[in-house]
């Protein structure tokens, strides 16, 4: 909402300054956003006159002009302006004077060998509007010499302020003064309304169709018409006003409209009477197929339950929102019908968001109006009209009796100590009540408190104390402790939230650097990592077609970040997330997952050749590492190769836990990198961490530390063993065969190839005993490595390599 | 015997003359080694009539001592000299840079939700949850915003496709359903907050389709707008750490609260510079209000024994404030380089007791 100061003062008496009205506006809840202030930077733009204006001798498209501005002096000025001639009024600077359209300060010029001094500008460079086609011209009589700015009413600062949905009654400059009157910051003045009679019958009538009366769409609607009207241009003071909050000046009769909709919140339709086919007009439901071409000159296809008004002709006006093409008024206009209605705010907002159109009207409806000004706007706009434009105006025509607006609130004045913590004497109650509009009736122990015809978003007790602490002051609401005793607070999260927090900071730790992607992607890599419907998880209304279904993985945003970032020239890197992911709709379908990812080497290209690519070891670390932070053995777990088509076949592992398979890793399958344009290689690893139960132990004890005095033997074994039997299942063998004496085997030795079977690889492995009681004899190892040896070969068929 | 004293003389002049240690231990082994000069001497001792052999027994004696001193002396200078050799040899260009190391970061939002909790924490506050993926009751109808009120068309809202009944579920365009969903499974008083993701249908410079809300709910009796400045004001100050932080609040409008404020901290902007707490302007970063009766009804709370207030903040915007960061929408970007310079060190942990900040 943008008013002018000087529009304010029309409704408001006060001696305040711009900053201290604009604080307070602040302060009850209308916040400013911007004020702009001209007068400061235009105070040295004066009006001067061209007083002779010949071509420039050596360039055909300049002129050198004399300018007088009233000072003494005439002053060369070279200008290339089409409508720089002789007699022309416009706008002068001087040399050393700021232009802000420009951000430059003018200098004395010279072009092409003339001398310029000073400037005769556009309304560009004085930043009043986009125009630079040509200088300012203003009308021959205005005085030379005289400051701009002020003429021009540039000087009237414009506030801009931000309006809740609920304030639609500060949609209108009126309503602000009151508020600000309200708030101590001055008077409101009474607004001048005289009761100007009819004096003729309309010729044109209203009526409601039943269909509309019977949803009680039309509350009330009031017209008149005017006739014998000189449709010439507003007063300068409407145009400079609509002009400093955006609005473009048109005819007076339009701008009539406007203004009273910007003053008063009082959205207003005129129509050109005599554009109006027949002599009826009539608010109704469209009928089949019908179309309308609205003033901004848009077709408009009319579905069945929008309202709209029509002619004999058929429908031309979109009730509340936009009148109609047809029968718009012109600067031609002699004769106009005027509509002041109040119409269903839910259903003006329904029709304009399903056409599509926005409008200062819609704005204003679907946030209600005053319900009252029908009664008495029409002898408001009636005044303006006669005034400016002449003519006469009709009687008045009324239909519908208006919504019962007046309700009764039930208020306790201590409602507002208990919502506030702040005593406020009940005679400051009553008095802001009453300035802001609101009847009161005094009993006992209660109110009865009337909202006004302007406060539709009043409805209960809350609602009252707002307005009362909002005028009072927030700034008079004691600061209380929510603790006033000693408290030791309990955690603030969960165990599994803490549980993800450490996580976190061990994979940082890990050198993996946290992101946090979109919770969305598009359908077409949703797919690939969804095996099911993903109809479910698509957006209807999708900001583009990249971010149109939720996640089902968090991989594939971690390999579209690794794509963009091994573009920008990053070679390598390692990066994480942990947050949702999502297979259906209801809350149990969004899960938390941890996945990472690394692509290309360990480290760049450095002296101590210590970089190596990255490969399947990396991922499963990674994975092994959370599920250690979560109190799992890894190697006690399932493992098994990865059934998920997004990793390599041969190159990927899943760790079970009961039936549940939770935690994928392995090298990314080429054609995904492919797909994701990632061209260097790539591992990965996802988990659902809400699958990893929690230890159940809360308890603070760790379990007792024994620690072995005696000393550990190591012995090594080199088996040639059968390729497909895995290092898991042969180490968990060895393990399992002598729990009281084995401690932990390590693989240490890897071989296939040439040198042996093809089928077969030698499978080195370091296994460390450790006596509990007594020290081992050479006895006893002997029998451990033939148990060992034994059991290999019986079980894998493996044997001992020479 | 002035044999002897010319043969002690020589192996020391040997041992002195030995270059290294290597040659010196030749030096010994051909003096008192077991076929060396100086033992062939000894072992002949033996043939000599007693009352030479003691006489020159003590000599052999007394020339073997000062030959072994001799070596010993002469063993430390030598070892001395080779161990400095060696670590000259050994001398390095220290400017050589490191074994290049990754170090991980944590994303600055995790960072500040971390600090929000732990604040709120201390005020006996704990962390509830709720989907991402609402229905339009829980996100709108029970907050008080009807399907036409103007509120809603604000909200920029993202819809799924509309299911079997035709009622369609909403992305959250705030935590503050989380409210509904924690009244209606909680007996005050409740003291709980809600961070999370959440989304509008919005893409420019300052919006982001998706970001981050910390929702703020407090029930009990006897609690008013004292309560929530109290509150709001001791949370604004311990996050920006700056203790005397101008808080100010001023009207404003949520269909769910009322009455509601917007909550301001003071800051300047002289040179193009932010800094929180000094200065004339004002910064919003806070909305908050007193929870509205018709959302205790909808959530089974009985409004004539209860009140309370709730607040939300966008974590995007404090952290941006907080940490100096100017665009909101590398956030998601996951550009590595922004990650690097705005993440934090991985054990760099949040924690009131070590400061906030």
């Amino acid at each position: 909402m943008k008013f002018t100061l000087n529009w304010l003062f029309d409704h408001l008496e006060t001696d305040k300054t711009l900053q201290e009205i604009t604080n307070k506006l602040s302060m009850i809840g209308l916040e400013v956003e911007e004020i702009d202030d001209k007068s400061e930077k235009l105070k040295d733009f004066l009006i001067a006159k061209v007083i002779d204006a010949r071509p420039h001798p050596n360039a055909d498209r300049l002129k050198i002009l004399s300018v007088d501005d009233n000072s003494g002096n005439l002053h060369q000025v070279i200008c290339g302006a089409p409508n720089a001639t002789k007699d022309l009024v416009g706008v002068f600077a001087k040399p050393g004077m700021y232009i802000p359209g420009t951000n430059l300060k003018l200098t004395v010029g010279e072009i092409r060998g003339e001398k310029s001094y000073g400037m005769m500008c556009s309304e560009r460079e004085l930043e009043i509007s986009d125009e630079h086609d040509g200088i300012i011209e203003l009308e021959s009589d205005v005085e030379i010499g005289e400051n701009y700015a002020k003429w021009a009413g540039l000087d009237d600062p414009i506030i801009t302020i931000g309006i809740t949905p609920n304030r639609a009654d500060c949609l209108g400059v009126r309503g602000i003064a009151r508020d600000l009157a309200a708030s101590g910051c001055g008077r409101l003045k009474p607004l001048n309304l005289k009761n100007i009679k009819g004096t003729f019958e309309s010729p044109k009538i209203f009526s409601v169709s039943e269909e509309v009366n019977e949803k009680k769409l039309v509350p009330v609607l009031t017209s008149r018409y005017f006739k014998n009207l000189n449709n010439c241009n507003s007063p300068r003071w409407m145009q400079q006003r609509l002009t400093a909050i955006g609005q473009r000046p048109i005819s007076a009769l339009v701008d009539i409209t406007n203004y009273v909709m910007f003053d008063l919140n009082r959205p207003l339709h005129a129509y050109d009477g005599e554009k109006i086919s027949g002599d009826k007009l009539e608010v109704r439901f469209p009928n089949k197929g019908e179309k309308i071409t609205a003033l901004n000159e848009k077709e408009y296809c009319l579905s069945q339950d929008d309202l709209i008004i029509s002619d004999k002709k058929g429908a031309d006006d979109l009730a509340g929102i936009m009148g109609g093409l047809r029968t718009g008024v012109s600067d031609e206009t002699k004769e106009m019908f005027l509509e002041i209605a109040i119409f269903d705010p839910i259903h003006v907002s329904k029709t304009g968001r399903e056409l599509n159109l926005h409008s200062d009207a819609r704005y204003r409806f679907e946030r209600g109006l005053d319900q009252a000004t029908p009664e008495w706007v029409h002898n408001y706009v009636s005044g303006l009209v006669l005034d400016i434009c002449g003519g006469e105006v009709s009687h008045v025509q009324t239909i519908g009796s208006g919504q019962n607006w007046q309700r009764e609130i039930t208020f306790e004045t201590e409602k507002v100590f208990q919502l506030t913590g702040v005593r406020i004497d009940n005679k400051t109650i009553h008095q802001i009540f009453s300035d802001l509009g609101f009847d009161v009736v005094k009993g006992k122990k209660t109110w009865i408190v009337k909202p006004p015809s302007w406060r539709n978003d009043i409805d209960g007790s809350a609602d009252l104390v707002e307005e009362i602490i909002r005028i009072y002051g927030y700034e008079n609401i004691p600061e209380l402790k929510l603790f006033n005793k000693h408290v030791i607070p309990k955690p603030a999260i969960t165990r599994e939230n803490k549980r993800l927090i450490t996580i976190k900071n061990m994979l940082a730790g890990r050198g993996l650097i946290e992101t946090v992607t979109y919770s969305f992607l598009s359908s077409r890599e949703a797919k690939i990592f969804f095996p099911g419907n993903i109809e479910k998880l698509q957006i209807s209304n999708p900001i583009s077609t990249d971010l149109d279904c939720m996640r089902p993985s968090l991989l594939p945003n971690l390999l579209s970040c690794g794509s963009r970032n091994f573009k920008r020239d990053e070679e390598h890197a390692s990066i994480f997330e942990v947050g949702p992911i999502f297979i259906g709709q209801l809350p149990e379908d969004q899960i938390v997952n941890i996945g990472g990812l690394r692509f290309g080497k360990t480290a760049y290209k450095d002296w101590t050749n210590y970089g190596r690519s990255y490969d399947w070891l990396d991922a499963k670390a990674d994975i092994e590492a959370v599920l250690k932070t979560c109190g799992l053995d890894p190697s006690k777990m399932q493992l098994r190769s990865s059934p998920v088509n997004w990793f390599h076949p041969g190159r990927s592992g899943v760790f079970s836990l009961g039936k549940n398979e939770i935690a994928h890793f392995g090298e990314i399958h080429p054609s995904l990198l492919e797909d994701f344009n990632l061209k260097t290689n790539a591992v990965g690893f996802e988990i659902n961490i809400e699958k990893v139960p929690l230890p159940k132990k809360t308890s603070s004890v760790k379990k007792l530390l024994f620690l072995d005095n005696l000393q550990e033997v190591t012995r090594d074994f080199a088996f040639i063993i059968n390729k497909r039997i895995s290092s898991g299942e042969i180490t968990r063998m060895i393990t399992s065969s002598d729990k009281d004496n084995i401690k932990e085997v390590r693989v240490f030795d890897l071989y296939e190839g040439e040198k042996i079977n093809k089928d077969e690889k030698s499978f080195g492995v370091t296994v460390i005993f450790q006596p509990k009681e007594k020290s081992f004899s050479e006895k006893n190892l002997d029998e451990f490595s033939k148990n060992i040896i034994s059991i290999i070969s019986n079980k894998f068929g493996g044997y001992l390599r020479d | 015997m002035q044999n002897y004293d010319q043969l002690k003389n020589e192996i020391l002049e040997n041992i002195n003359n030995a270059s290294n240690l290597d040659e010196l231990e030749k030096v010994r082994v051909n003096s008192i080694g077991k076929k060396g000069k100086l033992s062939v001497f000894m072992k002949q001792l033996g043939s000599l009539e007693p009352s030479k052999r003691k006489e020159t027994g003590q000599k052999l004696n007394l020339i073997q001592k000062d030959i072994l001193a001799s070596i010993d002396n002469k063993r430390n200078v030598l070892g001395k000299q080779q161990l400095e050799k060696r670590l000259e040899n050994e001398k390095i260009d220290i400017s050589l840079p490191v074994r290049p190391e990754g170090t991980g970061r944590i994303h600055p939002l995790s960072r500040t939700m971390d600090e929000v909790i732990s604040i709120f924490s201390q005020m006996g506050f704990t962390v509830a949850e709720g989907p991402d993926i609402e229905t339009d009751y829980y996100n709108f109808t029970a907050l008080n915003i009807p399907e036409e009120h103007p509120a809603r068309q604000e909200h920029d809202t993202f819809y799924f496709h509309p299911d079997e009944n035709g009622d369609r579920k909403v992305l959250r365009t705030h935590t503050s359903p989380v409210q509904i969903r924690t009244m209606e499974n909680t007996k005050p008083p409740i003291r709980v907050i809600v961070p999370g993701r959440t989304y509008r249908s919005d893409h420019d410079a300052t919006h982001s389709p998706m970001f981050h809300q910390c929702e703020g709910l407090v029930i009990g009796d006897n609690l008013n707008m004292g309560h929530l400045k109290g509150c709001l004001i001791d949370f604004c100050r311990v996050f920006f750490g700056v203790e005397d932080l101008p808080v100010r609040f001023r009207p404003s409008y949520f269909p769910f609260t009322e009455p509601s404020a917007e909550v301001d901290i003071g800051c300047s902007r002289k040179g193009g510079e932010l800094k929180i707490g000094a200065g004339e302007e004002w910064l919003e970063i806070l909305g908050s209000g007193m929870v509205n009766p018709r959302v205790l009804k909808n959530s089974g709370i009985n409004p004539d024994q209860y009140q309370g207030f709730a607040f939300g903040m966008g974590l995007e915007r404090i952290a941006m404030l907080k940490y100096g960061i100017p665009d909101l929408r590398p956030f998601f970007e996951s550009d590595l380089r922004w990650m690097k310079h705005y993440g934090f060190m991985p054990f760099d942990v949040t924690s009131i007791h070590y400061g906030a900040n």
